[in-house]
C-alpha cells in the first residue's frame, strides 16, 4: 500500500488584496451594528437577527451572493472570499444566518447544477438576501446518512427534525427526502418551527415538524445525496474560517486584558505562566489559519484534495476555537464569568461549532478513512 | 564595476567550467577556482569569492553547475562556518581576517565550530564566565564550553569570552576566532542520551589569542554575536516537504505494514498526530509563500516550537507502536557522527535525540518568551541583571 501522494498544484494559502478589501468592508459594518452590546441585547430579544444588518451584509456588500455567478445575480466571488467573510463574523460572534444559507444551501442549490426553474429562482433570492434558506437536517450532521430524512405521501411532506439551525430565521426550508430534496416555504400550512433553547445563543436552533406540508421537489434521490453532500462539505471547510476568526478575538482581547489587569503590582500579563500560554494560543491560531485558508482555497479550486482538507481542517480548527475561548474565560478571571462581558458568548459559539458539521472526532475518522490510517 | 545580471553569470559560470572541467580537475581545485571566479556566494563582495550581486541569483550559478556535475562544497559538514561565522567575519572582520578565512572556509579546507555556550550559561549566553585578560599583544584565555559540534574537526573556532568583569554582563563581552590547533585548547567527546558523541566539550587553559584575531571592538561581542545567532536561525522551518514528509512518515508505514501492532488508543493518537503534522507542514507553505510575496510574518518564530514538540510525541508513539521492537535499540556503541541523522536511526533513537529538538537553538520556554514579547506585545518580567557589573552577580 502507498501514502497518499501532496496535491501537484500548490494551494494558495495567503490573502488576496481583493479579499483584504472584503474583509475591511464587513469588519467595518460589524463594528458599527454588531458591537458586543449589540450582539448581547440581540440575543435576549425575540427576533434572532437584525434584518438592517443582514440586509446591510447580504446585499449592501455582496457578502450572500459570493458564492453565486454573476448571471443568478451573485458576484461570482467563490469560497476564498466567503471564507473571509465568515472569519470577520467569527471574530464579531455576529448572528446572521450567513454559514447556513449564504454557504450551506447556495452550495446545494449550486451543486444541483440547474439552468432555470425553482432552483435557480431560489438562488437569485439567496443571492441577495431577500430570502434566507437552511438545510432541514441537524446542525450536528456530517453526512447526508446522518440527517432524518422526511417522508413524501402524495406529494406532501411528513415527519420531524431537531436541532435545524437557523430555522427560526428561515423563509425555505430545504428537505431531503428519500423521494429527493424539497424546498418548503416556513409560512405553509402544516410546517411548525419550533424554537429550541440553544447553548449558543447567537445561533438559533429549531426543530421543524412538516405535516402534511406542501413542498416543490428540486432534485431525484441521487441528486439530492450529492449535492447535500456538497453543502456539508463546504459548510465544514468553511466553518474554519469562523472558528479561526472567533479564536483570534480570544487570543487578542486576552492579550489585551492581560496587559492592562494588573495584580502583584505588574501586569499579569508580564507573568511567564501567562505569557506561555498565550503564546502557545498564538502558535495554533496561526496553525489554524494555515489550515483554514487551505480548505478554502480547494474549496474554490476544486481541488482533488478537498474533502481531506475540509477534514483536516474541522479536525484541528474546532479544537483551537474552543481551547482559545476555554483560556480567554481563564485568563479574564472573574469578569470572563459575567453575562456583562462577551467572552461567554465565544465559549458557547466555539463550542457548539465544534459540534457543528460533525465533530474533531468525526473528521479523524474521515481522515484515517481518507489516508489509509484504518482502525484496528 | 556593475552589478552582474542571470545572463552574466551564467556566461562567467560557463567560462569557469571551460578553463576548469570537472571530470578532469581536482575538487577542491575546483572549488578554489570558483571561489576565485567569484561565483561560490555572488552576493558576497568582489575578490571575497562573491561579485556584489543579487542572493536570489545564487540558484543560477548552482544550477548551471548542477547541471554540468561539478563538484559542491558540502554545506552540511561545514555548515557552522558557513552560516555563521562567515557572516559574521564578512560584517565585523579587518581586511587583512576577510582574505584569511574566507576561501579556506567556503573550500572546507577549513571546519569551523562555535564555543559559546557554557556549562553555566545555555539561554542565559550573556552570562558567560570563560575569560579572556589583554597580556602585551595577545589575550590569554580560561574557561569551558559545551555543545560544541565539530570542535573534534574544527581548525578553527568563534569565541566569545568575558574581557571586563566589571561591567555589566552584556557589555563586557568580547569576540574572537581561536585557533583550535594552539596549546591549552583541549576537546572532550560528550557522550549523550543517544550513546553517540554528536557534541564536545572544550577546555580553554591559558589559550594565547593574538589581538588580531579580535572580531569587533573590545566588549562589543554581545553585538557581534547577534549577528551570528540571527543567522543561525535563519533557516529553521525553511525546508519544504511533503505529506508524511517528516517523522510522522515512518509511524504512518509501520500502521500501515503491520495491522497486528494497531490498537484503538494508537489510533486514536496517531490520528491526531497526523493532522497536527499535516497542519504544521501548510503553516511552513504559508510561511513561504508569505516570503515569496514580501510579506514575512513572525510566524518563523513559532515553526520551531511546533516541530519540537511534534517530533517527540510522535517519535514517542512510534516505540510504542513497535511493541516488542520498540523494547530494543540499535546500538549503544559509542560512535562520533559528523551529522544529525533522523531517518537512518530506528525509532528509538528518533525518540532519544528528539528530546533536544526543545533545547538545541533556544529552548521552547526561551521561544515561547520571545513570541509572547515580540509577537504579541506583552511586558518582560521584572530583570535584576541588566545593571548590575557581572562579577556581582549570583552563579
Amino acid at each position: 500500500m502507498t501514502a497518499p501522494t501532496e496535491e501537484t498544484q500548490a494551494p494558495d494559502l495567503l490573502y488576496s488584496q481583493a479579499e483584504d478589501d472584503l474583509r475591511a468592508a464587513v469588519r467595518s459594518l460589524l463594528a458599527d451594528r454588531c458591537d458586543a452590546p449589540a450582539v448581547l441585547a440581540r440575543i435576549e430579544s425575540d427576533a434572532p437577527y437584525d434584518q438592517r444588518l443582514w440586509k446591510a451584509l447580504a446585499a449592501g456588500i455582496g457578502a450572500a451572493g459570493l458564492l453565486v455567478p454573476e448571471e443568478l445575480g451573485g458576484q461570482g466571488a467563490g469560497h476564498r472570499e466567503a471564507a473571509v467573510v465568515l472569519e470577520e463574523l467569527g471574530r464579531a460572534v455576529a448572528p446572521a444566518p450567513y454559514l447556513t444559507s449564504a454557504v450551506v444551501a447556495t452550495e446545494i442549490l449550486l451543486a444541483l447544477g440547474a439552468l432555470d426553474g425553482p432552483v435557480t429562482e431560489l438562488l437569485r433570492d439567496l443571492a441577495t438576501g431577500r430570502k434566507v434558506a437552511v438545510l432541514a437536517v441537524p446542525f450536528s450532521a456530517l453526512s447526508p446518512g446522518a440527517a432524518q430524512p422526511a417522508g413524501v405521501v402524495a406529494d406532501a411532506l411528513e415527519g420531524t427534525m431537531t436541532g435545524v439551525a437557523d430555522a427560526p430565521a428561515a423563509d425555505v426550508l430545504l428537505v431531503p427526502t428519500t423521494d429527493g430534496l424539497y424546498a418548503v416555504e416556513t409560512g405553509a400550512e402544516g410546517v411548525t418551527v419550533e424554537p429550541l433553547v440553544p447553548l449558543d445563543l447567537t445561533r438559533p436552533l429549531a426543530t421543524v415538524t412538516l405535516a402534511k406540508a406542501p413542498g416543490t421537489r428540486l432534485a431525484n434521490g441521487a441528486s439530492a445525496v450529492f449535492a447535500v453532500r456538497r453543502g456539508l462539505l463546504a459548510g465544514a471547510g468553511l466553518l474554519a474560517s469562523e472558528q479561526l476568526g472567533l479564536a483570534e478575538w480570544c487570543l487578542t482581547e486576552t492579550v489585551r486584558h492581560t496587559r492592562e489587569r494588573h495584580q502583584f503590582n505588574r501586569p499579569v500579563g508580564s507573568f511567564q505562566a501567562l505569557k506561555h500560554r498565550m503564546a502557545q494560543l498564538w502558535l495554533e491560531v496561526v496553525s489554524a489559519r494555515a489550515a483554514a485558508r487551505n480548505a478554502a482555497d480547494a474549496l474554490a479550486t476544486g481541488s482533488r484534495d478537498t474533502p481531506l482538507a475540509v477534514a483536516v481542517a474541522q479536525a484541528y480548527c474546532s479544537k483551537v476555537a474552543v481551547h482559545a475561548a476555554e483560556e480567554c474565560i481563564q485568563l479574564h478571571g472573574g469578569i470572563g464569568m459575567t453575562w456583562e462581558h462577551p467572552a461567554h458568548l465565544y465559549l458557547k459559539r466555539a463550542k457548539a461549532d465544534s459540534i457543528a458539521y460533525g465533530t474533531a472526532g468525526n473528521h479523524r475518522e474521515v481522515i484515517a478513512e481518507l489516508v489509509d490510517l484504518p482502525a484496528p | 564595476m556593475t552589478t552582474p545580471d542571470a545572463a552574466e553569470l551564467r556566461r562567467r559560470t560557463q567560462e569557469l567550467l571551460a578553463a576548469h572541467p570537472p571530470a578532469t580537475t581536482d575538487r577542491t581545485d575546483f572549488l578554489k577556482a570558483r571561489f576565485d571566479a567569484g561565483l561560490a556566494w555572488v552576493h558576497y563582495p568582489a575578490g571575497l569569492g562573491g561579485l556584489d550581486a543579487p542572493r536570489s541569483l545564487q540558484s543560477v550559478v548552482d544550477t548551471e553547475l548542477a547541471a554540468a556535475g561539478a563538484p559542491d562544497n558540502d554545506p552540511r559538514r561545514i555548515g557552522i562556518g558557513l552560516g555563521m561565522a562567515a557572516p559574521t567575519i564578512l560584517g565585523y572582520g579587518t581586511d587583512e581576517q576577510k582574505q584569511r578565512f574566507l576561501r579556506p572556509l567556503w573550500v572546507g579546507e577549513e571546519v569551523w565550530c562555535q564555543l559559546f555556550s557554557e556549562p553555566g550559561a545555555g539561554s542565559d549566553l550573556a552570562a558567560l564566565g570563560t575569560r579572556a585578560v589583554r597580556a602585551g599583544e595577545d589575550w590569554v584565555v580560561d574557561g569551558q564550553k559545551v555543545w560544541t559540534s565539530s570542535a573534534h574537526l574544527a581548525r578553527w573556532a568563534i569565541l566569545i569570552a568575558r574581557t571586563d568583569p566589571d561591567q555589566p554582563k552584556h557589555r563586557g563581552i568580547s569576540y574572537f576566532i581561536c585557533d583550535m590547533t594552539d596549546p591549552g585548547v583541549e576537546v572532550r567527546p560528550l557522550r549523550q542520551i543517544t550513546g553517540e558523541a554528536e557534541f564536545n566539550e572544550v577546555f580553554l587553559t591559558g589559550v594565547r589569542i593574538p589581538d588580531s584575531r579580535r572580531l569587533g571592538p573590545v566588549g562589543e561581542g554581545w553585538k557581534v554575536a547577534q549577528t551570528t545567532l540571527m543567522n543561525e536561525r535563519v533557516s529553521i522551518g525553511g525546508a519544504r516537504i511533503p505529506r508524511e514528509g517528516g517523522m510522522i512518515g515512518p509511524v504512518a508505514r509501520t500502521w500501515r505494514a503491520r495491522p497486528e501492532l494497531r490498537t484503538h488508543d494508537l489510533h486514536q493518537r496517531l490520528l491526531g498526530l497526523w493532522v497536527e503534522a499535516e497542519v504544521a507542514r501548510l503553516a511552513g507553505t504559508r510561511l513561504r509563500q508569505q516570503l515569496v510575496a514580501g510579506q514575512p510574518g513572525p510566524e518563523g518564530s513559532g515553526m520551531k516550537l511546533a516541530f519540537a514538540r511534534l517530533n517527540q510525541e510522535i517519535s514517542g508513539l512510534e516505540v510504542e507502536l513497535l511493541g516488542e521492537d520498540g523494547l530494543l535499540y540499535s546500538d549503544w556503541t559509542m560512535r562520533r557522527p559528523e551529522l544529525v541523522d533522523f531517518t537512518g536511526h530506528d525509532a528509538g533513537y528518533r525518540y532519544l535525540r528528539s528530546k533536544g529538538n526543545s533545547i538545541e537553538g533556544g529552548t521552547s520556554e526561551v521561544l515561547l518568551n520571545i513570541v509572547a514579547e515580540r509577537v504579541l506585545g506583552l511586558p518582560a518580567e521584572p530583570r535584576n541583571d541588566k545593571d548590575v557589573p557581572w562579577k556581582d552577580l549570583t552563579r
